[in-house]
């Protein structure tokens, strides 16, 4: 959300237009099936002149305009990696709001499961140690024992 | 005049802040006169700010555009609760309010923490007066809210359009309350570095403050939320915004503070690792305050529009966090731990929970910043936008939610697991047999909705069964039970009202996000539009307005299933001072369920685009977290843990099994 949270964000902004969804009954398509893939896809791409809005949710201009190519390409029999890739070739990797797994992205995707790993190790070796310290449960036959013991000495 | 005595107050706030901070650390030893000094002048630093926020309010409440602020962000004509608050509208008034805050904790400490030991109440009051020296030299010397204008102009810019709105009024000063009062956890850390004293002691004394700072921080994320879903346009609610992400990471460390200071409460144990999660709150409650308004995470552009202000904030984020990681890195040896206990026990729930909230807080972090870094340091721009983070931090939260039921029921120290599994077979019973109700009522469609309800469910039944089993329902007397349940400790109920709130969220934004309808379409006036069993009927629209702008307004007659009609109405404003265009989406509540109406643009002739989300269960979302806050009032109203509780000695450190 722009606004919400930070005031002053909100005040930089002012100056672009105010956010309303923004998909036009004149853009959707009559199928509701390519329009529901259309809407997938759109979902994923960022509107290149907002903040970290997709085109699906920006009345911007260029929001519009992607929006109406996806349209055109899904309508054209495209798959939706291919209609993705299509604007991808033509304004880069920014628009992916769902980066692509690669060699540059490989820190941001595995940085999280990581530190669960490290963690996950970190706190097995802990319980380790505090296992070692902690004073034994008995065993059944050193229970057993024990009773016996006491038994004896009560006898005694 | 007001105007240069609020100035005036504000270097004196500073300048004592500096005394103190110098006086308190570097006679925190055997402090007894020192003690005094740093508690008056904690309390003296309150006054001096409230005196200068008081001079802003009365120029704003006044409309005095002599004041450069007053003049950038008020407007004569507007509402008086939009002049208030105006002043916290805007980069220094909300400053501003940030540090009143700061020093409203400050004399809290000051005046309730007459039973603490003086070193480390010397050293919890120096280092909170370093913050406010930090931060309002900040704001004299960068970010002044006291600039006058001459000649004064007549009127008034506006408050940005969007920001009026009672959202502003109250999502602000929540939020702000929350972060700040993570500064009593970070004081107190430092305190225990540096004093090398730390105990369990220590922590009754920071899981107050925790627990309110956290209440306030959860409230204050829902406010903002619901506020950006009425107010944006088109119902959404969360967005994985950088602005957004940086008030959740701090409230993701605060609710692993939160578990981590029970088990040191509790057992003495986790010291260091709760010294680390106390500083990294405040840390991030710092990120999410200021790193925010350097520029530096929303773009590039903006923190190049004011280089001074932005490097400021960096290289003040840097010396906090980095002298207090270098302190913690120094120091953290010294403290002994302490409180053995074996894998399987509360402490060792505790240790997940904490384990998968730190793995969340990592994916949101390294989202947040990895574009920002990436483009540094390679010079590659990339988005990491909602599918990223639905995709890690969903994927990373659900064993946690999957664990959540099995804590409570865990015995300290030394737990079994199998009895725990039985006491809880009923939760399990209830869960699937909901989960499978709802799943065929919706259709029986195979899909992630009825696993995320499953999640939920468990979540919140599991809450109520651990309640159940501690007044042992059913298994004795009703009447005895009913007694049982009125002698439970009031930390009980808050821990089950706690993570029932969670269970009830997570069922909010699974339904809604599953299950919501909707219909964009162009309408004439006399048109019926179907969503999800409700009719709409567009009656055309009207030219209306407010004290400050012109606006459209579209009303609707609402049919909902069970026959029942509402008359709405929904706007797109436009204000007349600086012509930016809004839209008043009108929200229909039905139970649970909201309807959601937005007027788009005017089409051919007398229609208009209308865009209708039914939007299902969604106000659970909201709900749940108010769920979760007062099951953190709760808590705190407890006596055990009520701040500068009078009968001390009453207070029995062990006396029941915790919750």
């Amino acid at each position: 959300m722009r606004f919400g949270l930070a005031i002053v964000v909100a005040a930089l902004l002012s100056l672009m237009p105010v956010a309303a969804y923004a998909v036009n009954p004149n853009e959707m398509l009559a199928d509701p099936a390519l329009e529901s893939r259309a809407k997938d896809i759109s979902q994923g791409l960022r509107c290149l002149v907002c903040q970290n809005e997709s085109i699906e949710e920006s009345d911007a201009d260029l929001a519009h305009d992607l929006r109406v190519l996806v349209r055109d390409r899904v309508k054209a029999g495209d798959t939706n990696q291919q209609a993705t890739q299509y604007i991808v070739d033509r304004y880069g990797e920014f628009v992916l709001l769902k980066p692509v797994m690669a060699l540059h992205t490989i820190l941001l995707w595995f940085a999280a499961p990581g530190v669960l790993l490290i963690g996950l190790v970190v706190v097995i070796l802990a319980a380790r140690k505090r296992r070692a310290a902690l004073p034994p449960t008995l065993t059944p036959e050193e229970a057993a024992a024990l009773a016996s013991l006491e038994e004896s000495g009560v006898q005694k | 005049m007001s105007i240069e005595l609020g100035h005036f107050a504000l270097i004196l706030a500073f300048a004592l802040a500096c005394v103190s901070t110098v006086v308190g650390y570097a006679f925190w030893r055997g402090a007894g006169r020192t003690t005094q000094f740093v508690q008056q002048a904690a309390v003296m630093q309150f006054l001096l700010i409230a005196a200068a926020f008081a001079a802003l309010v009365y120029a704003f409440v006044t409309s005095d555009f002599s004041l450069k602020l007053a003049y950038d962000n008020s407007h004569s004509l507007q509402p008086l609760i939009y002049k208030i608050t105006g002043v916290w509208g805007n980069h220094e008034g909300s400053v501003l309010l940030w540090i009143l805050i700061l020093v409203g904790f400050g004399a809290a400490v000051a005046m309730f923490g007459r039973n603490l030991p003086k070193e480390l109440l010397t050293l919890v009051l120096a280092t909170q007066s370093l913050l406010v020296a930090a931060f309002s030299g900040f704001a004299l010397f960068t970010s002044n809210a006291f600039l006058r204008l001459d000649p004064p102009p007549m009127e008034g810019h506006d408050l940005n359009p969007i920001l009026q709105d009672i959202g502003l009024a109250i999502h602000p000063p929540l939020l702000y309350t929350g972060y700040v009062g993570f500064s009593i956890c970070f004081s107190f850390a430092i305190a225990a570095l540096i004093s090398g004293r730390i105990d369990a002691a220590w922590a009754r004394w920071v899981r107050p403050w925790t627990l309110l700072s956290w209440c306030f921080l959860t409230l204050g994320i829902a406010m903002g939320s619901y506020w950006a879903y009425y107010e944006l346009g088109w119902g959404g609610w969360w967005f994985w915004d950088p602005v957004e992400n940086a008030s959740f990471m701090p409230w993701l460390a605060g609710t692993a503070l939160l578990h981590s200071a029970l088990v040191m409460e509790k057992r003495n144990a986790l010291k260091i690792w709760t010294i680390f999660l106390s500083i990294i709150t405040f840390s991030l409650s710092l990120l999410g305050t200021f790193l925010v308004r350097s520029g530096v995470l929303t773009s590039v552009h903006t923190f190049a529009s004011d280089p001074t202000r932005g490097m400021v904030i960096l290289a003040l984020l840097a010396a906090f966090i980095g002298g207090a990681f270098i302190l913690f890195a120094l120091r953290a040896s010294s403290l002994r731990t302490g409180g053995l206990f074996a894998p399987i026990s509360r402490e060792g729930a505790l240790i997940l929970n904490n384990l998968f909230l730190a793995t969340g807080l990592a994916a949101v972090l390294i989202g947040t910043l990895y574009p920002l870094l990436l483009d540094a340091i390679a010079g590659k721009t990339i988005s990491v936008g909602a599918p990223f983070f639905n995709l890690t931090f969903g994927t990373l939260m659900a064993p946690l939610l999957v664990l959540i039921p099995f804590g409570p029921f865990l015995a300290w120290k030394r737990g079994d697991l199998v009895a725990v599994v039985q006491r809880l077979g009923g939760a399990v019973a209830v869960t699937l047999l909901v989960t499978l109700v709802v799943f065929i009522l919706s259709g029986a469609q195979f899909s992630l909705a009825p696993l995320g309800l499953l999640l939920g469910f468990w979540v919140g039944f599991g809450a109520i069964a651990e309640l159940v089993d501690r007044i042992k329902l059913g298994r004795i007397a009703p009447l005895e039970s009913w007694n049982r349940l009125k002698g439970l400790p009031r930390t009980a109920f808050s821990t089950a009202l706690a993570h029932f709130g969670m269970g009830f969220t997570v069922i909010g934004i699974v339904a809604t996000s599953a299950w919501q309808g909707e219909l964009i379409t162009t309408m004439a006036p006399g048109q019926t539009a179907q969503l999800s069993g409700y009719s709409v009927v567009f009656n055309g629209t009207t030219d209306a307005g407010g004290p400050n702008y012109d606006a459209q307004r579209a009303s609707f007659t609402i049919t909902d299933p069970h026959g029942g009609v509402r008359q709405s109405a929904a706007e797109r404003r436009t204000f007349t001072a600086s012509r930016q265009q809004t839209t008043e989406a009108d929200i229909q509540t039905y139970g649970l369920s909201q309807l959601y109406l937005q007027l788009g643009e005017a089409g051919d002739g007398n229609t208009s685009v209308v865009r209708l989300w039914y939007k299902p269960f969604v106000t659970m979302i909201w709900l749940g977290a108010v769920i979760m806050a007062l099951g953190g009032f709760l808590s705190l109203s407890d006596r055990r843990l009520r701040v500068g509780a009078p009968k001390r000695k009453a207070r029995q450190p062990m006396a029941e099994p915790a919750e």
